[in-house]
C-alpha cells in the first residue's frame, strides 16, 4: 500500500483540520519511532523495499504520480540524537526516499516540507518550498526541543524558493546549503559542511535525461489517440484506389510518419540534446524531424516524377519536423538551463511556425491525394 | 562534461554592485555557476547560464540582485496563453530533478 496522503490535510471532507504536527506512524515505508520531548517520531531506513522502487517506476510513468507524497513533518533517519544534522527535503516520496538511500548508515532527522507532494526544486520555483513553510514547520514539529543545535542543511535546489537570512530571522535556525545531487551529500557533510563547485554545478546528463523519455511520450498519448485515426482516415480520400485501400496504404503509412515524429521529439531528442545543433530546443527538433522524415519518405518510396508525389513528400518534411519541433520545445520545461526569457522569445517564432507547417503539410497532403 | 547553454542575451538577471558586499550566498545558491568573486565583491561572469531560477536574489541579504524569475517551460506559457489556470506548472516538467512530479494535485490548488 502507498501511503494514502488524500485522507489528511487539504483533501479531507472536513478543510478546517490543522495538520499533524508529527507524521503518522502507519505509513509503509515507517520501520519504527523515536521518543523525543514532542512523542513518537517516525523513524525510516535508508533502505528502500521493493514497494518504494515500484512506487518511483510508476511515478516515472505518470501513474500516480500526483499523490506520491508522505506526512510533512520531521523523521528520524538511524538513530539521531541531539546533536546530528537535520535535512530538509520535500514530501514527495521519491524526493524523501533518494534522500534516505543516500544517507545509508548515518543517523540524521530528516524535515520534510508540505510541497503538495512535488519535487524541491519545482516547489521552491513555486514557493511552495518557501520560508514560510519552512518556519511554520520548524515550529510545528518541535525542532527546537528535539536538537540543541540551531542549523539545518537545505538541497541547494531549494534556494529558488527559501530565503536563507530571512529564515534565520524568523526561526534561529541557519540554513546552509547542501549539494545538488544527494549523492554527494555524505562527502558534503564528512567536509564539514562544505560543497566543492562540481557539487554546486546542475548538469543535465545522459541518465537524467533518458529518465524523462516514459513521461514524455505518457504526455504524447491523448493527442495520439484522436491525431492516428484521423490521419488513417484521411488517407483514404482521393488516391488511386478505393477508400479503404488507400486508408491502408497512405493513411498507414501518414500514422507512421506521425508516430515517427513524436519518438523524434519524446526519445531521440532527449538523448541527443547536447549533439543536435541549435540552442532553441525548436531549432534542433527541426533538424531532427528533417533527418526522420527524410528517412520515413525513403521508406514510403513516393514517386518524385510525378506531383503527387512530389507534394507528399513536401508535405511530410513540413509535418514532421513541425511536431517533433513542437515536443522539442516542451521539453524546455523539463530541462535544468531553460529560462523563462528564453522560452518565451524561443515560442514567439516557434510556436507559429510549428503550426503554420503543421497545418499547411496537412493541406498539402490531403492535395496530393486528391491528384493522385 | 560539456555545459549546455540556452539563447543568447535574453536573461533579466542585474547585480548592482554598490548594494553587493561580497558574501558569497549568490555563488553558493547559483546552480550554473553565474556569478564569481573578484576582489571586493560578486560579479556576473556568465550571464547565459543564468535559468532565472531567483536563488540568487532570493537569498541576497542586501537586495543587490535583481532577475525576473519564472519558470522556462514552454506549456506553462502554453496553458497560460489557453487560459489553463488549473494547470499552473507544466505537464511533464521535471525541473530536471530526475523527480518527476509537478502538476498541482487537483484538489489542493
Amino acid at each position: 500500500m502507498l501511503p494514502t496522503y488524500s485522507d489528511s490535510a487539504c483533501c479531507g471532507a472536513t478543510p478546517a483540520e490543522a495538520p499533524e504536527p508529527i507524521p503518522r506512524l502507519d505509513q509503509g515505508f515507517v520501520v519504527g519511532s523515536i521518543s523525543t520531548p514532542v512523542g513518537s517520531v517516525p523513524r525510516v531506513s535508508s533502505e528502500l523495499q521493493w514497494r518504494d522502487r515500484w512506487g518511483a517506476f510508476k511515478a516515472r510513468w505518470g501513474v500516480g504520480r500526483m499523490d506520491y507524497a508522505i506526512d510533512p513533518g520531521l523523521y528520524a533517519l538511524g538513530n539521531p540524537d541531539r546533536e546530528s544534522p537535520v535535512l530538509v527535503s520535500a514530501n514527495y516520496k521519491m524526493s524523501f526516499d533518494r534522500l534516505r538511500s543516500a544517507l545509508s548508515g548515518r543517523d540524521v532527522w530528516v524535515l520534510a516540507l508540505d510541497t503538495k507532494g512535488i519535487n524541491v526544486w519545482c516547489a521552491a520555483g513555486k514557493g511552495t518550498f518557501g520560508t514560510e513553510e519552512l518556519v511554520k514547520r520548524i515550529d510545528t514539529s518541535g525542532l527546537k526541543e528535539i536538537v540543541d543545535h540551531r542549523s539545518m542543511i537545505l538541497p541547494q535546489l531549494g534556494a529558488p524558493g527559501v530565503a536563507a537570512h530571512t529564515t534565520k530571522k524568523l526561526s534561529g535556525f541557519g540554513v546552509r546549503y547542501g549539494p545538488i545531487k544527494v549523492e554527494d551529500l555524505p562527502a558534503y557533510i564528512d567536509a564539514g559542511f562544505k560543497a566543492t563547485s562540481i557539487m554546486r554545478l546542475k548538469t543535465f546528463p545522459l541518465k537524467e535525461r533518458a529518465a524523462l523519455i516514459p513521461i514524455e511520450l505518457v504526455e504524447t498519448i491523448k493527442p495520439t489517440l484522436i491525431i492516428v485515426p484521423v490521419l488513417f482516415l484521411l488517407g483514404g480520400i482521393g488516391g488511386p484506389a478505393g477508400f479503404w485501400a488507400n486508408a491502408l496504404h497512405e493513411g498507414s503509412f501518414a500514422v507512421l510518419a506521425f508516430l515517427s515524429a513524436i519518438v523524434g521529439g519524446a526519445v531521440i531528442h532527449p538523448l541527443l540534446l547536447p549533439y543536435l545543433p541549435g540552442r532553441a530546443f525548436s531549432a534542433k527538433g527541426l533538424v531532427l524531424g528533417a533527418v526522420v522524415a527524410t528517412i520515413m519518405l525513403f521508406l514510403q518510396g513516393y514517386d518524385l516524377s510525378i506531383w503527387a508525389g512530389r507534394l507528399g513528400s513536401l508535405a511530410w518534411l513540413l509535418i514532421i519536423p513541425a511536431v517533433t519541433a513542437y515536443l522539442a520545445m516542451n521539453f524546455t520545461g523539463a530541462s535544468t538551463y531553460t529560462s523563462l526569457s528564453g522560452v518565451n522569445k524561443e515560442m514567439r517564432w516557434a510556436l507559429p511556425l510549428e503550426i503554420g507547417m503543421g497545418g499547411g503539410g496537412l493541406l498539402i497532403w490531403v492535395a496530393s491525394r486528391l491528384i493522385a | 562534461m560539456n555545459r549546455l547553454t540556452y539563447l543568447k542575451n535574453v536573461v533579466t538577471l542585474k547585480l548592482d554592485e554598490g548594494k553587493c558586499t561580497g558574501c558569497g550566498m549568490c555563488l553558493e545558491v547559483c546552480p550554473h555557476e553565474v556569478f564569481k568573486m573578484n576582489t571586493r565583491h560578486a560579479e556576473i561572469r556568465d550571464r547565459d547560464a543564468c535559468m532565472e531560477c531567483g536563488a540568487c536574489s532570493r537569498n541576497c541579504p542586501f537586495d543587490a540582485i535583481t532577475v525576473q524569475t519564472g519558470v522556462g517551460c514552454a506549456a506553462a506559457v502554453i496553458n497560460a496563453m489557453l487560459g489553463r489556470t488549473d494547470q499552473p506548472c507544466c505537464g511533464p516538467i521535471d525541473c530536471g530533478d530526475s523527480s518527476v512530479a509537478s502538476k498541482e494535485k487537483g484538489c489542493c490548488g
